[in-house]
């Protein structure tokens, strides 16, 4: 049997994952918010996990480095997901892809055809594909982190972030106004792996699908 | 100064490599030869509309362009042969009958591409002109088996699809262009819910068959499986029919099978059975190939055709590497009968390095595990 390599990413997404995997009859060994390795075993001597950041998923299952991988749809959508396949949605990591402004902040006045925009963001993609599809011009900032400074310092007009529960936003007087898209999180898969590997892969994707719990 | 600094993705090959890709080459193209495949050699460059229509017509982003001074117009370096070829059987050589050609060449891509991200792959390729029948597809897929087992490629699994099937969906439901080309995304990554999402508004057998193809891949079963899911349109279950036909047609070239119906590579210029190859140990297609007719009306005639390409630099990526060949050190002299031993030596194969004078100290660099000597009155090659 060949080994199977998936792809995951610390934190909310790695949480969310554990029931899936063992729903395929997979325990990891280790939990990787106390262990610094990368990669970790699992009760079954044919998959192991990778840790890997979560946007770089893509990269690692496109190249063949992991056989599977999740990955919120924001990386995916950003990545071009060119290559791989996504067959499942998992349903997990859920959350919106949001347009947010200082609060007081007239974003509907603004947001009309033609307007020019400054949007501070780590998804480049989605925010140029958003705002030229309502027909307007934005001037993009690419930031890696704590986008909600960004209009308080006059450094932008608005952002686009995933939003969860909105705490962030609030607790720094930001206010949601527009909706881009519902993210959640999708499997992944090399395209070599499910062709060679399929014996082994389909079961797994099986599993992942029986126990998904469908969304609102 | 960084003189020997290369583009990235830009690379070498250096001589270990280097003969092993040229013993591949070598084979393959014989081979090719044997089976009355004629070598062309295209021009590296052409004006761009030429290499972007037809089957290249999703290359244009791929396609290094240059002005051409004496015309002013935009050239384009090569992005793949397979156009060039279409070109030449279409407009060159104005066969009726089969046409049947072969290449291997070096083309550029803007970004690195393939099993090898390079972006100089050297492609090498067979293609079938003139012939619309299954017949010839077998040909093109038996060529290409033989091929990579011959270059010592092992564990070989040819994936099957046909893109009439996903062609025959849109054009029974009359979908419209921008929502194919959505669907074709979907699809192409097995996105089930985002194929489930653009087919809302569509009749629900067609919109459970669009679903389905997302499932629809592995072994000969989904054939059968497919057959039960789809709509049984004239055009859907020729297709399931053909590749029945070649996946029997295969079974005793020592290769897996398999299906894969949500494949749609190249849908905008094939037309018909498209297939890759995979191999243990690498993590994409070695080879990708399929039918193409009707390319040729972009070049003045529209002629049925198939084929295969395949990337030798890729292919050479999970090969074992290779040994350093064998040679043997002569030294230099002035002798007659050395001369004539030497050259009886080289037209028998042997590699024989002449030792010049004045680097001694650096005769292991030549790699030579024997050395001509002088015993006596004749000239015996010894073991070093």
């Amino acid at each position: 049997m060949s080994q199977i390599t998936i792809a995951l990413s610390k934190g909310r997404i790695f949480e969310e994952t554990v029931p899936l995997l063992q729903a395929a009859g997979i325990v990891p060994a280790e939990d990787p918010e106390s262990s610094r390795k990368l990669i970790i075993g699992t009760n079954r001597d044919d998959v192991r996990l990778i840790i890997v950041r979560a946007s770089d998923v893509p990269t690692y299952v496109e190249n063949g480095g992991a056989d599977l991988g999740i990955a919120g749809k924001d990386v995916l959508y950003e990545h071009g997901g060119v290559g791989l396949y996504q067959p499942l949605d998992l349903q997990i990591a859920r959350c919106k892809m949001m347009v947010a402004v200082r609060e007081g902040y007239d974003y509907t006045a603004v947001a009309r055809p033609g307007a020019r925009l400054k949007v501070a963001t780590k998804y480049t993609k989605i925010a140029r594909e958003h705002f030229a599809a309502k027909g307007m011009h934005v001037d993009l900032i690419k930031l890696y982190g704590s986008m909600e400074l960004a209009p308080l310092v006059g450094l932008a007009d608005a952002i686009v972030d995933l939003v969860s529960t909105g705490g962030t936003l609030r607790a720094n007087h930001l206010v949601a106004v527009e909706e881009i898209m519902p993210i959640s999180s999708r499997l992944v898969i090399n395209q070599a792996s499910l062709k060679l590997k399929r014996s082994q892969i389909q079961p797994i994707i099986d599993a992942f699908a029986g126990a998904v719990t469908p969304g609102k | 100064m960084r003189n020997w600094l290369l583009p990235e993705y830009i690379e070498d090959v250096l001589p270990a490599e280097a003969a092993r890709m040229e013993q591949m080459r070598r084979k393959l193209l014989d081979l090719f030869h044997v089976h009355g495949y004629q070598l062309v050699i295209p021009p590296m460059l052409e004006y761009l509309e030429s290499l972007t229509t037809g089957a290249g017509q999703d290359l244009d982003l791929a396609t290094f362009k240059v002005v051409d001074l004496l015309t002013g117009r935009l050239m384009g370096v090569r992005a793949d042969i397979t156009p060039q070829t279409a070109r030449i059987d279409a407009h060159l050589l104005n066969r009726e009958g089969v046409t049947r050609l072969c290449y291997a060449g070096s083309v550029l891509r803007t970004r690195p591409d393939g099993l090898a991200q390079t972006r100089e792959p050297l492609q090498v390729g067979a293609e079938l002109f003139g012939h619309a029948g299954v017949e010839s597809d077998i040909e093109i897929q038996h060529l290409l088996v033989q091929g990579l087992q011959s270059v010592g490629i092992a564990g070989l699994q040819i994936d099957f699809s046909h893109v009439g099937i996903f062609r025959s969906l849109v054009k029974n439901a009359g979908i419209a262009r921008e929502q194919e080309q959505g669907l074709l995304a979907a699809l192409q990554s097995k996105d089930k819910s985002e194929v489930a999402e653009l087919t809302t508004g569509l009749p629900s057998d067609i919109r459970n068959a669009l679903l389905s193809l997302a499932d629809l891949n592995g072994g000969i079963e989904v054939l059968d499986e497919a057959q039960q899911r789809l709509p049984s349109y004239v055009e859907i279950r020729q297709a399931l029919q053909d590749l029945r036909h070649v996946a029997q047609q295969l079974q005793d070239c020592d290769v897996l099978v398999s299906f894969d119906l949500a494949e749609l590579r190249g849908y905008h210029y094939h037309s018909g059975m498209v297939f890759a190859a995979y191999a243990q140990g690498y993590s994409g297609p070695l080879a990708l190939g399929g039918r193409y007719d009707e390319i040729g009306s972009s070049f003045g005639r529209a002629r049925p055709a198939t084929g295969f390409s395949l990337d030798l630099r890729g292919l050479a990526t999970a090969l074992p590497v290779a040994e350093n060949g064998k040679a043997i050190l002569a030294p230099y002299a002035d002798d007659a009968q050395l001369h004539q031993i030497i050259a009886a030596l080289r037209a028998a194969g042997e590699v024989v390095v002449v030792d010049l004078p004045g680097h001694e100290a650096h005769r292991a660099e030549l790699g030579c595990d024997r050395t001509l000597v002088k015993q006596g009155s004749a000239w015996e090659v010894v073991t070093n």
